[in-house]
């Protein structure tokens, strides 16, 4: 009885990979545990093992094959004494059927392959200086804009768990170990509050570190020193010292990685005097937001998203461009409704504008970038122009960013809304594992839509 | 805790008698501030560090221009010993703009980046990291500089304590981990804490050598720390001290001190007190006489008078300062 091999999932946000390499060749006999592949996820590059015994049959997917979705077959394993011919042929179908059924099933933008350009493509920048561009991954971007800073800056260190040989736990510091050596890439035990205050101390004694939380769920373990010791002291000593540092990582939702790993900090940091918050969305905030981090004198929290860091835009490519605190950007420009959001949440906000465009409602995106300081003046312009307003994240509803946002028009701009804020989040429960519940409390496109054709009236 | 010193120990006249100014400009500034506490002039929590003074002294003088030195809330007496201002001190303790944190931090949260003092930690244990990140800074610009990261044998329990042992031991930080055992976490006693007592031991888990001193005995104290610095400064990573001392007043100002017998305390004062400890050494080995002592002692009372007038008489801050140093 042949037996097909799929494309494995290695990662909780892999969709696709590349077969690097083959370890074994069709005729080779195989037991189970042999390794049989190197796959290359969105994080690392993974030996493959084999599950049953018996002989590879064919090879499907040639090595140096890239984007091969999850579950496609990629070789049939058959008994010895059978060849190829004897498997089951519709089923290699049925199985490529069920992994294109995957995006349809997800929320359109968040399943998106990792690296094709989705959100990027489309919709004006308003924000990118004139001149040219690359297109590049966040990730990339991410890892470039520390290089950079460490090259010009010989204070400017990185330290984590996984950042140094391993590579980054999900590839952000890929190469740095090798430029810049131990000194300067410094792997940490697991040991968030101690490493937060080690790098708080060497800030004040000389040093710019960036802080690395493998995600900000960790980050829980340290916040007493991200607010006690570094978001204070500068008050706290009358301006003789503060905590020129960046503390960076992903935050929120990945994918099905259940309560403990699926939060959005962004309001509980934003609620914080003393430190600057920044939230990327595209790979220009990324890498312009944090060089204009490393560089900050005060104490930075930078908040990644796992399921944009394989996503791709245009970047400039003028080595002196940097994105400034508390200027939002304008990600789409529109006239019925303004749509506020920041970090992921403008990928929703995006596919819904789509959406909406089509049924004659133009929305303009207002992408906030930094949570502390926020770019009021941007938001109350355009809802001054627009008249209504919808605010997007994934984050909890009460005390949200959103909830925030909507006090500040009603208390600055009450008659010029035709229409009561609606506060777009995710929903008010820990995150559940099941894939349809998981699902259910992300906040999606379809949402905003809903709310934005409320506050339409439509 | 340690038997009487000898008569002779093997120190100048003019090094006890720094010492004993020093110790005395501390008990002397926090009895003031007790005073200026109990007339309102104080507020919040006011820690006082009686009883203590040998421990920053005598460590104070094994330092060199360079090293840093970052505490608990329990701080006015590092501060007063690294050589800070006692008249910006106290106008912090006030809360006036003439103090070292412009009556923003308080008494808790001081800093002297001139003297490289660190502050001033409300945050139990907090400073340890903190501390050992000073000598990560050192270390990596490639400096001999040594961080003392004092803390007390309540913090000592704290688990951020043994994450930095694990790293400082790791990464060779020169750093000095000095634990003040006063003998009690606000008003639970070491043994109603843990099972082990012994502080200075704790590091031996992660490598790190530690000992345990007489900090009643600032010639000790400094002996210590001069071993102490030398083991940091010729790159062997960090070291522990913990210093057996005691604690006159409560707490806090608030601490009625229902935990522990007025006998235990006078017996400490009669037998242990550092700074009668010094006095004697001058006294009994012929080495200062009493008018030179009282002398000492009236110097020192104008300069904590002065400090206090200083406080007293500094305005408050501006309310524009209420939004001024948040970010730069």
């Amino acid at each position: 009885m042949a037996t097909e091999i799929l494309m494995p999932a290695l990662s909780p946000t892999m969709e696709e990979g590349t077969l690097a390499k083959w370890l074994v060749k069709e005729g080779d006999t195989v037991k189970s545990g042999q390794i049989l592949a190197e796959i290359e996820t969105d994080k690392a590059t993974m030996e493959f093992e084999a599950v049953d015994e018996g002989v590879v049959g064919k090879i499907l997917v040639a090595e140096g094959t890239a984007g091969v979705k999850v579950n496609t077959p990629i070789a049939v394993l058959v008994e010895e004494g059978e060849t190829v011919s004897d498997a089951p042929a519709p089923a290699a179908v049925a199985a490529v059927a069920v992994a294109a059924e995957v995006p349809v099933a997800s929320p359109a933008v968040v399943a998106a392959p990792a690296s094709a350009p989705v959100a990027a493509k489309g919709w004006p920048h308003s924000d990118l200086p004139e001149g040219p561009t690359k297109t590049m991954t966040v990730r990339e971007a991410l890892r470039e804009a520390m290089a950079e800073e460490m090259r010009a800056d010989p204070t400017v260190f990185l330290m984590g768990e996984e950042v140094g040989e391993y590579q980054g736990a999900y590839k952000i510091s890929q190469g740095l170990l090798d430029e810049f050596g131990p000194r300067r890439v410094v792997d940490t035990p697991i040991t968030e509050m101690g490493f937060a205050g080690i790098g708080v101390g060497a800030s004040w004694g000389g040093l710019k570190p960036i802080v690395e939380f493998m995600t900000f769920n960790f980050s829980m373990q340290a916040m007493d020193h991200i607010i006690n010791s570094a978001a204070k002291t500068l008050y706290m000593s009358g301006g003789q010292m503060g905590s020129p540092m960046v503390f960076r990582g992903p935050n929120g939702a990945a994918a099905r990685v259940g309560a403990q790993h699926s939060q959005d900090f962004a309001a509980w940091y934003a609620a914080i005097p003393g430190m600057r918050v920044c939230m990327p969305y595209s790979a220009a905030d990324a890498k312009g937001l944090l060089k204009t981090a490393i560089r900050d004198p005060n104490p930075v929290v930078f908040l990644e998203n796992e399921i944009l860091y394989g996503r791709s835009f245009e970047v400039p490519t003028d080595p002196d461009f940097t994105v400034p605190f508390g200027k939002a950007s304008i990600l789409r420009a529109g006239s019925d409704v303004t749509i506020v959001s920041f970090g992921i949440g403008c990928a929703h906000a995006l596919a819904a504008a789509e959406v909406l465009a089509k049924e004659g409602i133009e929305a303009e995106v207002v992408n906030l970038r930094t949570l502390r300081p926020i770019d009021y003046d941007t938001v109350l312009a355009s809802v001054m122009k627009t008249n209504r307003c919808v605010t997007v994240e994934e984050g909890f509803p009460v005390g949200s960013i959103g909830d925030h946002i909507a006090s500040t028009i009603m208390q600055r701009a009450f008659d010029h809304l035709d229409a009561p804020v609606i506060t777009c989040t995710g929903k008010d429960v820990p995150m559940p594992y099941a894939a349809n519940l998981e699902k259910f409390a992300l906040i999606t496109p379809a949402e905003v839509v809903t709310a934005v054709k409320s506050v339409c009236y439509r | 805790m340690a038997k009487k010193p000898d008569a002779r120990p093997n120190v100048s006249k003019d090094d006890l008698l720094k010492y004993y100014r020093e110790m005395l400009l501390i008990r002397r500034f926090e009895e003031k501030a007790g005073q200026l506490y109990g007339m309102g002039l104080i507020g919040g929590f006011c820690h006082l560090y009686i009883g203590q003074e040998a421990v920053v002294v005598g460590l104070e003088a094994a330092t060199k221009e360079g090293d840093k030195r970052v505490t608990s809330y329990r701080d006015h007496g590092h501060m007063l010993a690294c050589g800070m201002d006692p008249k910006g001190v106290m106008a912090e303790l006030t809360g006036r703009i003439g103090g070292y944190s412009k009556g923003k931090g308080g008494s808790m949260h001081m800093f002297s980046k001139e003297k490289h003092f660190y502050g001033g930690h409300g945050i139990v244990g907090a400073q340890v990291p903190l501390g050992a990140g000073l000598a990560f800074a050192d270390k990596y610009l490639g400096n001999d500089n040594v961080t003392f990261t004092y803390f007390g044998d309540g913090a000592a329990n704290q688990g951020q304590v043994y994450e930095t042992y694990n790293m400082a031991e790791l990464w060779q930080l020169p750093v000095i981990f000095v634990i003040e055992n006063n003998g009690y976490a606000m008003g639970t006693s070491v043994k109603r804490s843990t099972k082990s007592t012994t502080y200075f031991g704790r590091g031996l888990a992660y490598g790190i050598p530690g000992e345990q001193v007489d900090g009643m005995d600032v010639l000790a104290v400094k002996a210590a720390g001069e071993k102490a610095i030398a083991h940091c400064r010729a790159g062997n990573g960090p070291y522990i001290l913990e210093m057996m001392t005691y604690r006159y007043r409560g707490h806090s100002m608030s601490d009625p001190a229902k935990y522990r017998t007025r006998e235990e305390v006078e017996k400490i004062k009669t037998e242990k007190d550092c700074i009668e400890h010094v006095r004697d050494l001058l006294t009994q080995g012929g080495l200062a006489s009493d008018e030179e002592l009282k002398a000492i002692d009236k110097e020192i009372k104008a300069i904590v008078n002065e400090s206090a007038e200083f406080a007293k008489e500094s305005p408050e801050p501006d309310l524009s300062e209420l939004w001024t140093d948040i970010t730069v």
